[in-house]
């Protein structure tokens, strides 16, 4: 029996185990010397993990008598969370060398993370979503705060813990009450005592704070305010990071509980989830109108759409749900790649985040800028990038979720929305000759990025299959 | 061939590739072959899009060169033209090479240039050609990511706010449509533009929010098609970004918005808008041939009062497109077959008047209609061009411009006899503004200095109108050419048309008894 479940889990063990050890080595040896290799070889890892859990595939298996869930759902997720956070380690190595920054803790946190991430997508019970959303959680804080000597990195790190500790509480207490009123902590059985007849008040209580916690971790509005300055202050690397794979998690997560423990209760967390997207969409448009700094329009630019992600899971329907999963696939490839470019912007050996430095930018590197320029516009939503088809599939499941109203509210605030990114392109390419922006002439930058909008512009002949894995990974979620 | 229709959208596309992956350099040179790929490229899209002309059956009122194949999600890449949309691609081929030629002086950025008219030209050709509606949608927008660049990077002083105006006001219009594509795939379970013109959408009366929607959800869905379509057009009041778009743009930019772009709304009009909710359009068709009458005399008084050439032949474009949509909402065959012929024919008159202003723009660097003045006497030949267009565009008899007023004005005066009488009126405006246009830049006494030297037509130049006096002089005087084409398809959408109509309405009587 442990063997069996034991055996579910393995891809999280070798990842905690090599992480662990990879302390004990880092420690015992030349600590931040072995560093560069570590990141190579914790992203080689969790690319081979990804391959695993992608070929393993086949059956659904549930460990721990239901605590832990394998299913298609959580290996589309994990596969993308292995990705993403295996790409943005690669990216960041060069980065955080130059800078000093590359100690031998980066890759291992994230690797810690990671496996909080995994464990959260994967998770059927109250308890082991609490045990992999803190382990998530306790890493990023401190990788957020990383750059030890600069006040915005620590002060970020701070802010970041201090509200993320008060939402874990929020969490915890919706967790409390949800068991006390359902009598069970397992997914499985809370979903029972909805079922019997109407949802009670108290359980009601605790669907509401554990949505509050978990809005907070995917950064929905009203529960954003961490987001922008955490964007800022955190090394962009760890922005990066941040604005990839644990919104797959987080997202993952809030669609696991929503449908797996309250799946007979659509109508009473829809217009919440509705509302949460809304908010989000309009705030995170017109916010963004306003900033200078590239890493903080980027913070309010994933806070719209974590809107248009929750408006998939607000239809309450598998459609929705692959809607989701596709549209969360497409925001991270092209976060990696917007990503990819920023980490490039530099100017004497410094980062740069102003956009006003990238003034006439399309003359000096005419195909990163053009590669940016698709980014833009797939982030904008504009046809024919891959960034309109994530957005058509969740317009069309939150049409025929009966919220045709919550469309129509996310394409005004996408058009809303389409004026910040269309201004970095002005900079690009209409803009004034100014003080000129140096490039990262790093490959690996460079090939993010080409790939990342090289991506956004095929995908749209097939979407290469993820369609269907969607689809497939939504169908065993709901039923 | 089975797949013409793709092979001719994708030329350009695969041109402007080619260009981006092996054109380097800066250098004159560079330039050259930039030049010359392109113009290459749009004149061979052009001589196999004759291939369609020729081939096409104008008795056959169904869509022809049919490809289809699957794509995501339910979707489908389907193209195929019929009787309304294949002239349109053909105009588009035409004016390309054209456009190009025109662009032969551009000095800065040159093969960003002309990758921005090749992409945009297989955009452009993709929304005439595209049976699904998801593929149009695709289109259309994409065709915004271009023209925003062209306007942006080669145009006027003030280009930034006219890009922005541009990209955001269409932009918000379609989005709209969006989500009516979205209520209508889930409404009908498709896509395919050919099964969706058979499908009947609920018209029956609901109330929504205390409102009461006569006509039901063909009202609401006619509505976003309509944000759409009439900003595109554009139709009076949402039209102010054309004159700040075509100010800023660069000429050949102008030739394509004025001669092409605007021509989406028009098609999308009957594509979609009376085709698939007929009852909807009947409701609302007072209203829309109201606001075209109003945009017909409005527009053109303005146009009365401009002091930038540009401007004033944009507000004329409004005017024009004025008579396009009173004679799609006259719904009879003279006004649809009327909206089409002033569509093709004003994709050449209006085309050639911003050529015209370009070729003086191009010497002068102005388009202040005061610094000009007794051209005639230096520049004989492009006096006799532009009073050709001139003409054509007041819409004397001869010319192409006088049989599209002519139709629509007539299909318009069976259905509302007063919209009628104010459009006319828009007719006698239009010759008052255009001829004294002509007056003030060409005639008159040679005074000023700077004009002492300026130089008549090249050759080049006289090779780029030479097509358009042909064009407009032909249709003005042989218009079977198009409407033998058009006519069956047009008879056909028009009688599909009344018999929904006439069921809604026997189906209310019904209700009522």
């Amino acid at each position: 029996m442990i063997q069996a479940d034991l055996n579910t889990i393995l891809p999280e063990i070798i990842l905690a185990v090599f992480a662990m050890l990879g302390l004990v080595a880092a420690v015992y040896t030349s600590k931040d010397k072995l560093a560069p290799a570590l990141v190579w070889v914790t992203g080689i890892l969790m690319v081979l993990l990804a391959i695993w859990i992608g070929a393993a595939g086949g059956v659904d298996k549930i460990a721990f008598n239901g605590m832990f869930i394998d299913d298609g759902f959580s290996r589309f997720a994990k596969i993308a969370i292995l990705l993403s956070a295996a790409c943005v380690l690669v990216m960041s190595q060069e980065y955080m060398k130059r800078r000093g920054l590359l100690r031998f803790e980066y890759p291992l946190l994230v690797a810690l993370s990671v496996v909080g991430m995994m464990v959260m997508v994967s998770a059927g019970d109250l308890m082991s979503l609490y045990m992999g959303l803190e382990l998530q959680s306790l890493a990023l804080y401190v990788v957020a705060s990383l750059r030890r000597d600069s006040a915005k990195s620590t002060e970020a790190g701070l802010k970041y813990f201090v509200l993320g500790a008060l939402s874990s509480g929020l969490l915890l207490y919706g967790a409390s009450l949800t068991y006390g009123y359902a009598g069970t902590t397992l997914f499985s059985g809370i979903i029972q005592t909805a079922i019997h007849g109407e949802v009670s008040v108290g359980l009601l209580f605790g669907l509401i704070f554990l949505i509050s916690g978990l809005a907070f971790k995917v950064s929905a509005v009203p529960f954003h305010m961490w987001t922008p300055d955490v964007y800022e202050g955190a090394p962009t690397p760890v922005t990066a990071f941040f604005a990839t794979a644990p919104k797959v998690a987080a997202l993952g997560l809030f669609a696991r509980l929503l449908h797996d423990a309250f799946g007979a209760a659509v109508s009473d967390w829809q217009q919440v989830i509705a509302l949460l997207s809304v908010a989000s969409m309009f705030l995170g448009s017109v916010a963004a109108i306003g900033q200078r700094d590239i890493k903080r329009l980027m913070a309010y630019s994933s806070i719209t759409h974590m809107g248009f992600a929750l408006m998939g899971l607000a239809a309450g329907t598998v459609f929705g749900v692959q809607a989701m999963l596709i549209y969360v696939a497409i925001y991270i490839t092209m976060n990696v790649g917007t990503f990819a470019f920023i980490l490039s912007m530099e100017r004497d050996g410094q980062p740069v985040t102003d956009i006003n430095a990238l003034n006439l930018y399309s003359k000096r590197e005419p195909g990163r800028a053009l590669a940016m320029l698709v980014l833009l516009f797939s982030l904008a939503g504009v046809p024919p990038m891959l960034g309109f088809f994530g957005k058509f599939y969740v317009l069309r499941a939150a049409y025929e979720g009966g919220l045709a109203w919550l469309a129509v509210a996310g394409v005004v605030a996408s058009v809303i929305g389409a004026f910040y990114y269309l201004r970095i392109v002005y900079y690009m390419y209409f803009g004034e000759e100014g003080s000129e922006l140096e490039t990262n002439r790093s490959p690996v930058l460079w090939v993010f990025l080409m790939a990342s909008a090289v991506i956004m512009l095929l995908g749209v002949v097939n979407m290469f299959g993820v369609e269907g894995a969607a689809a497939a990974a939504a169908a065993t979620l709901v039923n | 061939m089975d797949n013409l229709l793709s092979i001719v959208t994708f030329i350009p596309a695969l041109a402007a590739l080619i260009l981006a992956i092996f054109l380097r350099g800066e250098d004159d040179a560079a330039h050259r072959n930039a030049k010359w790929v392109a113009l290459f490229a749009t004149t061979i899209t052009f001589l196999i899009s004759l291939g369609i002309y020729f081939e096409f059956d104008p008795a056959d009122p169904g869509f022809q060169f049919v490809e289809q194949s699957d794509w995501l999600l339910g979707l489908q890449y389907k193209m195929g033209v019929d009787g309304i949309s294949v002239l349109f691609v053909m105009l588009t081929t035409f004016v390309m090479p054209l456009t190009i030629l025109a662009s032969w002086d551009v000095k800065t950025r040159v093969k960003e240039y002309m990758i921005a008219f090749l992409l945009l030209e297989t955009l452009m050709l993709g929304v005439f050609m595209a049976l699904d509606l998801v593929l149009f949608y695709l289109f259309f927008e994409a065709g915004l990511i271009p023209m925003f660049l062209i306007i942006g990077i080669w145009g006027g002083a003030n280009r930034i706010y006219a890009s922005f105006k541009f990209f955001l006001y269409t932009f918000l219009g379609s989005v709209l449509m969006l989500v009516a594509m979205v209520a209508m795939f889930a409404d009908a379970g498709t896509t395919d533009i050919e099964v969706l013109l058979t499908h009947e959408f609920a018209s029956e009366t609901f109330s929504l929010m205390g409102f009461q929607i006569v006509g039901g959800l063909q009202t609401l869905l006619f509505l976003a098609f309509f944000a759409s379509f009439a900003v595109k057009m554009p139709m009076w009041p949402v039209h102010t970004w054309l004159p700040d778009a075509h100010v800023q743009a660069p000429t050949a930019g102008s030739v394509v918005l004025a001669a092409i772009l605007l021509k989406m709304g028009g098609y999308g009009f009957l594509r979609f808008s009376l085709p698939m909710f007929p009852v909807g359009s009947e409701i609302l068709a007072p209203l829309v041939l109201w606001m075209s009458a109003i945009a017909i005399v409005y527009t053109s008084l303005v146009a009365l009062v401009q002091e930038d050439m540009k401007k004033l032949i944009a507000y004329s474009s409004v005017a024009h497109m004025g008579f396009v949509t009173m004679g799609i909402f006259a719904a009879n065959q003279q006004g649809v077959d009327g909206a089409i012929f002033q569509m093709l024919s004003h994709g050449f008159i209006s085309a050639a008047l911003f050529l015209c202003v370009g070729v003086i723009y191009d010497r002068m660097h102005t388009r202040d209609i005061d610094a000009y003045g007794g051209l005639v006497n230096r520049m004989p030949a492009y006096a006799l061009v532009f009073m050709l267009f001139t003409m054509a565009n007041v819409g004397l008899p001869g010319t192409s411009g006088f049989i599209g007023e002519f139709l629509t004005l007539m299909g318009t005066f069976q259905v509302n006899t007063w919209v009628a009488a104010v459009a006319t009126s828009g007719v006698i405006f239009s010759a008052a503004y255009a001829l004294w246009l002509y007056r003030r830049v060409v005639f008159g006494d040679l005074i000023k200095e700077s004009l002492k030297t300026i130089s008549d037509m090249n050759s080049r130049e006289r090779f780029i109108f030479a097509p358009l006096i042909v064009m407009t002089l032909l249709l003005g005087v042989y218009p079977s050419l198009i409407t033998d084409i058009i006519s069956p398809s047009t008879a056909a959408l028009v009688d599909s048309y009344d018999n929904a109509v006439a069921a809604a309405q026997s189906a209310t009587q019904t209700a009522s008894n």
